[in-house]
């Protein structure tokens, strides 16, 4: 790795943290709890996410520790059903949905596009204290002996057969949704309304174009999510229902509600992730991002297609032939669009003075990660490939590619991209680097053995399994030990940055985003007056001349 | 109502409809609302497009005259007529959407029966 | 409240221009307020409409399957009620539609009125509905509850409904499909009154408002809004009623 940089820090022994900024504005723990500033709001989601997160992946943990032996060795089948259902559902909704866009989006998007706040502070609050709220009843849930049914909550297995807390975490899940609504709602009034004067839809930066594109996903999918749960909900209460056999329901009709939500869900989890790879590949290689209309319209076109692909979950269920191969169909045509952001990536990277700061090196993981985790998509969208590997562990090494290698790669690459502005110091480099590297490293070990094991046909959601799949387990056990150091890291230093990093200034990166040109933590009202904008995204140039006025007006 | 020629956008959205319209509104709901209840009494035959596969002509009629009443309602009483484009679009998004959850689900329903090939 | 506190003591003095009490400080000029909070109204009914469009399916399929049994059961539900309330409820969305147009043209008393015979007809809706909701516990029409397919078994048995309509027993397995009607029928009109009472109590909450002169200063947001949720009931109701009353006659 060479020794270039672009950080560029101020003078360390004259820079200070600004005494008047959105941390420091008010105190007391009310001034949090009843805050309308998206700043605030943002860092109490990055709080409890964080916290899910870690519950999350310490049910990983256990289900890791569980598969290092053939046996049902370390827990019985059923309360490993548990662990793995706690795991999905905490990781699904509690942590990948809200993860980018309820923190890092509701932080930056409406500095980016130059306004006070979202549009609508309260209900910015409401959706942080519904999320609270869920959050609390999968804690009551998991207290209370847990959930079985798998994060899809399969119907009739989920409404006749179990006898766990199907209600409690339904109704979670429920609240949750709205949850995510409001927060897309949000995203969608602020980024139509609250743009700067000057600031054109081909002005913004294409973390709020993919942001976009997925509150339009999360406010007309969760809907019927939360519709399809009410059903199940009401299905165990009064014995009669819509989607149990044993009442004259059909079990696919539950599958074609949840998928309809469940499957654009992918995308709300990942386009946001890969709105965060477009700031970061332009920032550090110091190029506007190549093909910039079609990476922001490939985000909407996701979006688009996302609405008519969700049969390729089932087919193995019994939905009829001639909707299986439309489906199928339709499913390779979404990879068009998410192929058109790589490539372009690839593209801004050619003949850019890249440098490999931490963020860069997550979204460096990211690329070929995620590019690993979507081609593995089409061959699961390929109906005749799809009937061996599905319920096989090929389908969870897929979508924990595009989840953990794409999603989560993508959030801590962004968390440190803007940690600086979120707090005005500097993460300590070489460890995050160190951080980045042991979590690509430890991701593969976990996952890829998986894409073996799946072709090799070992069954999903089983406790134990024949001993010649021993070894590759082994394995995958071994990689997620390193994953987890590789998460526990960012924590600790994180924590201490808090304290002891360096002081920031107020754009480190030398990044175009009007979010960097304002100081760090910023104010309250983010900018002294409402910025106007003349010029295009990604100019280096602009920002060039802005520092060059800049250094002549103080000499 | 005739106004179309405002120079500005926003001018549009807070066009004030007048009570004459919504009174005509009103009395054009209130006579579909009796048309289809007449309507429901009256056997008005099926079509059979192909062995097993049989049209209604009451169901079609009836949600025909409630999109009927549907559509006067969101143009007049939500001033969707008189709002700007992105008003529109909204809308326009949420029946498409609408529209492909219950199309989409159907295709599979309604192919289930023609088996395998 | 936050928001208001933070401009008084914020460290950045700004000169803001004039404006009126209702504006909220992150917001650049009331237009920009309205048009982003009518907007958000808007994307919130798209949420509703895909809320409701997993019922619908649900009830288009299983009206496909189990035919016979949707087409008996719902002769049961009692037409003249049904009209009625369809009529109560568009005639309701006329007095809230009056009452947008009485806030515009800053017309205090005949907002308070239009509110008030909207929250009446409201109420007059959800009475209709309690009765109709009765006389299914009466005859045992309510599933998981409540519940015998014997009316259908035995549809003589039911002299008012039988003389009609006149039909004919269903074999034991579809009778028992009957009940599927039943639970979509109050999951629909269910879900459709719970939005009737959320709103009702709104009402309530702005008819208290409107007498102090809320609405009636230039601030229509709020009535316009809530009119556009008040109106979006009501076309949930337009399709409900032909779905679950009409179609099954003939
Ligand atoms: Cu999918």
């Amino acid at each position: 790795m060479s020794a270039a940089t672009i950080v560029s820090l101020p003078d360390q022994s004259t820079a200070r943290i600004p005494k008047m900024n959105f941390l420091t504005k008010e105190n007391g723990l009310l001034s949090w709890l009843l805050t309308g500033d998206h700043k605030r709001i943002a860092t109490l989601y990055l709080i409890s996410i964080s916290f899910f997160f870690f519950v999350g992946g310490s049910l990983a943990g256990l289900i890791r520790l569980e598969l290092l032996t053939p046996q049902t060795s370390l827990m019985a089948a059923d309360t490993y059903n548990k662990v793995f259902t706690m795991h999905g559902v905490i990781m699904v909704f509690l942590f990948l949905v809200p993860s980018v866009p309820a923190t890092i989006g509701n932080f930056v998007i409406p500095m980016m596009v130059g306004a006070r706040d979202l549009a609508l502070p309260k209900i910015n609050l409401l959706s942080w204290y519904l999320y609270i709220i869920a959050g609390f009843m999968v804690i009551y849930t998991m207290a209370a002996g847990g959930v079985d049914t798998g994060w899809t909550f399969t119907s009739p297995l989920s409404t006749h057969y179990l006898n766990t807390h199907v209600i409690s975490t339904g109704l979670a899940i429920f609240v949750a949704g709205f949850s995510s609504i409001f927060t897309g709602l949000n995203f969608i009034v602020t980024i139509h309304k609250m743009r700067a004067p000057g600031m054109t839809w081909f002005r913004l930066p294409l973390f709020v174009w993919s942001n976009y594109a997925a509150s339009i996903l999360m406010v007309l999918g969760t809907p019927v999510l939360a519709i399809t749960l009410v059903l199940v909900v009401l299905e165990r209460t009064v014995h009669i229902g819509v989607f149990d056999p044993a009442y004259g329901g059909d079990p696919i009709l539950f599958q074609h509600l949840f998928w309809f939500y469940s499957h654009p869900a992918v995308y709300i989890m990942i386009l946001p992730g890969m709105g965060v790879i477009s700031e970061v590949v332009s920032t550090f290689s110091r190029k506007r991002v190549f093909g910039y209309t079609a990476v922001a319209f490939s985000s909407v076109a996701i979006a688009v297609f996302g609405f008519f692909v969700w049969a390729h979950h089932m087919f193995i269920m019994g939905i009829s032939n001639y909707a299986a191969l439309v489906f199928s169909l339709l499913t390779m045509l979404v990879a068009v669009p998410s192929a058109i952001k790589i490539f372009n990536w690839a593209f801004t990277l050619y003949k850019g003075s890249i440098t490999f700061e931490t963020p860069m090196l997550y979204a460096f993981g990211f690329m070929g990660l995620f590019t690993i985790g979507g081609m593995t998509g089409v061959f699961l969208g390929a109906t005749g490939t799809d009937i061996h590997l599905t319920e096989t562990y090929f389908i969870v090494a897929h979508f924990h590619f595009v989840m953990v290698g794409g999603m989560l790669m993508a959030f801590l690459s962004g968390i440190h991209f803007w940690w600086p502005k979120w707090t005005g110091r500097m993460y300590p480099e070489k460890i995050s680097q160190l951080a980045a590297i042991v979590t690509f490293i430890g991701f593969n070990f976990t996952f890829f053995p998986q894409f073996i094991l799946g072709t090799l046909g070992m069954p999903r959601r089983y406790a134990a399994y024949p001993p010649e799949f021993q070894a590759l387990n082994v394995f995958s056990t071994a990689g997620a030990t390193i994953l987890g150091v590789g998460y526990l890291l960012p924590i600790l230093y994180l924590t201490w940055s808090l304290r002891y990093g360096a002081v920031a200034g107020n754009n480190p990166w030398q990044a175009t985003g009007l979010e960097w040109q304002t100081q760090s933590p910023p104010l309250t009202e983010n900018f002294p007056e409402i910025p106007i904008v003349d010029h295009e995204a990604y100019d280096y140039e602009w920002l060039e001349r802005q520092q060059e006025k800049e250094v002549a007006s103080v000499g | 109502m005739s106004e179309q020629n405002q120079p500005k956008e926003h001018d549009q959205e807070h066009h004030i409809v007048s009570p004459v319209t919504y009174g005509a509104i009103l009395l054009a709901l209130l006579i579909f609302t009796g048309l289809t209840v007449w309507a429901s009494y009256i056997d008005l035959g099926a079509w059979q497009i192909a062995p097993g596969l049989t049209l209604f002509w009451n169901p079609v009629v009836a949600l025909a005259i409630a999109c009927t009443k549907m559509t006067l309602v969101v143009l007049f009483f939500m001033h969707v007529k008189y709002s700007r484009k992105l008003t529109k679009l909204t809308v326009a998004s949420g029946f498409f959407v609408f529209i492909v959850l219950i199309g989409m689900t159907m295709t599979d329903y309604f192919t289930r029966a023609w088996g395998r090939w | 409240m936050s928001d208001s506190t933070s401009t008084a003591n914020g460290a950045v003095v700004e000169v803001h221009h004039e404006h009126p009490p209702y504006q909220r400080h992150h917001f650049e000029s009331v237009d920009q307020q309205f048009d982003a909070t009518n907007f958000a109204m808007w994307l919130f009914l798209l949420t509703e409409i895909m809320f409701f469009g997993g019922l619908f399916t649900s009830y288009l399929i299983m009206r496909n399957w189990y035919y016979p049994a949707f087409v008996e059961a719902s002769h049961q539900l009692n037409i003249g009620w049904g009209t009625a309330n369809t009529a109560v409820l568009i005639v309701s969305s006329f007095t809230m539609a009056m009452g947008v147009w009485s806030a515009e043209m800053r017309k205090k008393g005949m907002l308070i009125l239009f509110l008030s015979l909207t929250w009446l007809l409201g109420m007059a809706f959800l009475g209709i509905k309690s009765i109709e909701y009765t006389e299914k516990w009466e005859k045992f029409h309510v599933p998981g509850l409540h519940w015998s397919d014997s009316s259908f078994l035995n549809p003589a048995s039911d002299p008012e409904v039988y003389s009609e309509y006149h039909d004919k027993p269903l074999a034991p397995d579809m009778a028992a499909k009957t009940e599927m009607y039943f639970f979509l029928y109050f999951a629909m009109t269910g879900m459709h009154a719970l939005h009737m009472i959320i709103g009702i109590s709104i009402l309530t909450f702005m008819i208290i408002r409107a007498r102090q002169g809320a609405y009636t200063t230039g601030h229509v947001t709020y009535v316009e809004n809530f009119g556009l949720y008040w109106h979006f009931v009501d076309i949930v109701w337009i399709f409900l009623f032909p779905l679950l009353y009409l179609i099954s006659r003939y």
